[in-house]
């Protein structure tokens, strides 16, 4: 997984709560058995008019937001259905930080597997920004991990809340399966204790 | 010492290690796995040279890929074909117990899982789809994760978690006539919102969850992630000790009684605290229809489409504009007058015997409607076996349902079952997303009594008052 430790990044605004991840990706696109190429899914429904050619007024149209790599949306970003297709596409459309004033939890967890760092700011915070970045040209943030701070160009600074433990597997780029095998010992011995407790958990459940 | 929550029982009996901030290593005792969300676990297992360390601890089944008409066919879709190939191919070279698609036994996972005894009270079940928080129903703790997390279970039987806050949903009382457990958590995320539950864990109580049968309890259960929380979860009683009995992966003898002792502690204590409680009284739940394109959007059928002109809060006033474009619905207008093209009686929400049986027996002796195409699929191919053998397909055909091979199906119309742009659906499922069940169309969720009712009379009825 890369790292991420500072961003300064173009910011592409979608002015819209409650987004679920049918909308970030639908269903046509989870045939794949690969984790790459899902740009052409992201938004796939609302990039288009009705007749199928691109709608302008869709952010991930215009040129001016070409590049982008920081996502400023509204609440419950995320919501709906597990797939971590959604933090994919995402990534494969080049967005390493999504700010929200909150965000589905299963979506919340599959952005920190995938190096995206969703950062969590008040609703009176992301508003005016989102207000901001639809009104300058070139509008950029830089989000600090390590300091837990999204700056604005005028220098104006936001901290964000995040577990440590969860910091730091990003800001270090850990892989987390080869973390949690580090505790090998202790998880050997949780199955042979639970095993005295409850055997009938460990029985296969081969049919 | 204070009181233990339902929830806090698990987790704590699920604890390898904790964190410094907090952050614990949860122990999984079972995974089940479908086609989708799996492939690249797999592809990751591989890459890095790992084996899944109890591979006798999972379950596959494809079930949102397969057709739901004649399998002997084939799958026309080669993309989808691949999928479900990839599958089989994985759990070969893994060792992974598989139900493939000619099996008796294949069907939704989360419909499969407490068919086949695999669902078990005070356990740690998760799956790479969000409706794994069905499997609560039982007294275990069950949610939905990501594909990364699919791949760190295999590999570890493990997942790093931060302990969820608790919500208790209390509802007493009882139903109205006709009224289901559907109707009870469509009501309940009309009053929270989608994300009301988010961050935390639901137990349901209350003598109106009590009453409810085991299928009830999974569908509530089932839709606790429309209301945000990734699981829910009701208390085990003597209904859900009755519904394991016997079952293939269930224990036996001895084993099955020193079960059964183990579950009767799974209760929270009296002086248990929750982080937060709501209230509802049956008697006050009507029969819902969602009219809008979240679960949380969402009335009685006596009630009429809101009114965006009346909103003050900007948030809801858009969202509710944006909703009713989408569904091509006016303000004011009763949810009865909606007419509708399509019904859908499925999906791991309102799939199994009893959801058809009550479907069935509103069916009987009546006609769908000219103006409707209705299918209904089941859940498994077991369940779709004992309705035969109870002859509610042939109810279903002569009045005018399709009847097909069981998967999720126009749930997510990731196989060939698609709404067309524009068209309407009543649909047990569980999400009326824009573009869930075919992009562009437009989902009603309901009750299977209500679909039915619906299918008929080309329009929403209230059920309480249909003949």
């Amino acid at each position: 997984m890369e790292r991420f430790t500072t961003l300064t990044g173009l910011v592409a605004p979608l002015d819209r709560v409650n987004v679920d991840t049918d909308q970030v990706i639908p269903k046509q696109f989870l045939k794949t058995i690969k984790r790459t190429g899902l740009r052409e899914g992201l938004f796939f429904d609302w990039r288009k008019l009705k007749d199928g050619s691109p709608d302008p007024s869709f952010f991930l149209n215009q040129p001016r937001y070409q590049g982008a790599t920081i996502l400023l949306t509204r609440d419950n970003f995320g919501c709906g259905s597990s797939r971590e297709h959604a933090p994919w596409a995402l990534l494969d459309q080049g967005f390493r930080c999504i700010i929200a004033p909150s965000f589905a939890d299963i979506f919340y967890n599959n952005c920190f597997q995938n190096g995206i760092l969703p950062v969590v700011l008040k609703a009176e915070e992301v508003l005016p920004l989102i207000k901001d970045v639809t009104e300058t040209l070139g509008y950029r943030l830089t989000v600090d991990l390590h300091h837990q701070t999204v700056t604005t160009p005028k220098g104006t600074t936001f901290r964000f809340e995040i577990d440590p433990f969860r910091r730091d597997c990003l800001y270090r780029g850990l892989d987390a399966i080869g973390l949690t095998l580090q505790h090998e010992d202790a998880i050997a011995a949780y199955e042979s204790r639970r095993k005295a407790e409850a055997p009938w958990l460990f029985s296969d459940v081969h049919p | 010492m204070a009181g233990k929550t339902l929830f806090d029982k698990i987790w704590d009996s699920h604890v390898v290690r904790t964190e410094p901030d907090g952050t614990t290593l949860l122990y999984i005792d079972r995974q089940l796995v479908h086609e989708v969300t799996s492939p690249q676990a797999f592809e990751g297992l591989k890459l890095a040279g790992r084996r899944p360390r109890r591979s006798a601890a999972t379950l596959a089944v494809p079930d949102h890929n397969v057709p739901t008409t004649d399998r002997r066919l084939g799958i026309a879709d080669h993309v989808s074909a691949l999928q479900i190939q990839t599958l089989e191919d994985n759990c070969k070279d893994f060792g992974i117990a598989l139900f493939n698609m000619s099996d008796i036994r294949q069907g939704i996972v989360h419909v499969i899982g407490p068919e086949q005894g695999f669902t078990l009270p005070g356990t740690t079940i998760v799956c790479g789809d969000s409706h794994t928080s069905t499997h609560g129903a039982f007294g275990a703790l069950a949610f939905g994760i990501g594909t990364s997390e699919v791949e760190h279970v295999l590999a570890t039987q493990c997942l790093v978690q931060k302990r969820p806050k608790t919500m208790e949903i209390r509802v007493d009382g009882t139903l109205s006539e006709r009224c289901s457990a559907k109707d009870i958590i469509l009501a309940i995320i009309g009053k929270i919102g989608t994300a009301g539950g988010t961050g935390y864990v639901i137990e349901y109580t209350g003598s109106a969850i009590h009453a409810l049968s085991m299928e009830g309890r999974m569908t509530l259960c089932n839709m606790s992630i429309e209301g945000g929380a990734r699981a829910g979860m009701v208390a085990p009683d003597e209904k859900t000790i009755a519904y394991i009995k016997g079952r293939p992966l269930a224990p036996k003898g001895d084993l099955f009684e020193m079960a059964v002792q183990g579950w009767g502690q799974l209760k929270t204590d009296t002086d248990a605290k929750y982080d937060v409680t709501v209230t509802l009284e049956a008697e006050q739940i009507a029969p819902q229809v969602s009219w809008g394109t979240n679960p949380g959007m969402v009335l009685g059928v006596d009630q009429n489409i809101p009114d965006p002109r009346t909103m003050s809060d900007e948030k809801t006033k858009n969202a509710t504009e944006r909703a009713l474009a989408y569904m091509g619905l006016s303000p004011n207008m009763p949810i009865t007058g909606i007419a509708i093209d399509k019904v859908f009686i499925g999906s791991c929400t309102n799939s199994r015997i009893e959801d058809l049986r009550l479907a069935a027996s509103f069916a009987k002796g009546k006609k769908v409607a000219k103006t409707v195409q209705a299918m209904v699929v089941p859940g498994s191919g077991l369940v779709k076996q004992q309705a035969e053998t109870e002859g509610l397909d042939r109810v279903f055909r002569e009045a005018g349902f399709e009847w097909r091979e069981a998967g999720c199906s126009m749930c997510l119309a990731m196989n060939a079952d698609v709404l067309k742009p524009g068209e309407r659906c009543a649909s047990t499922s569980n999400r009326n997303f824009e573009g869930r069940q075919g992009a562009g169309g437009r989902t009603h969720l309901v009750s299977p009594a209500m679909a039915v009712a619906a299918a008929i009379e080309g329009h929403f009825v209230d059920i309480r008052h249909w003949s």
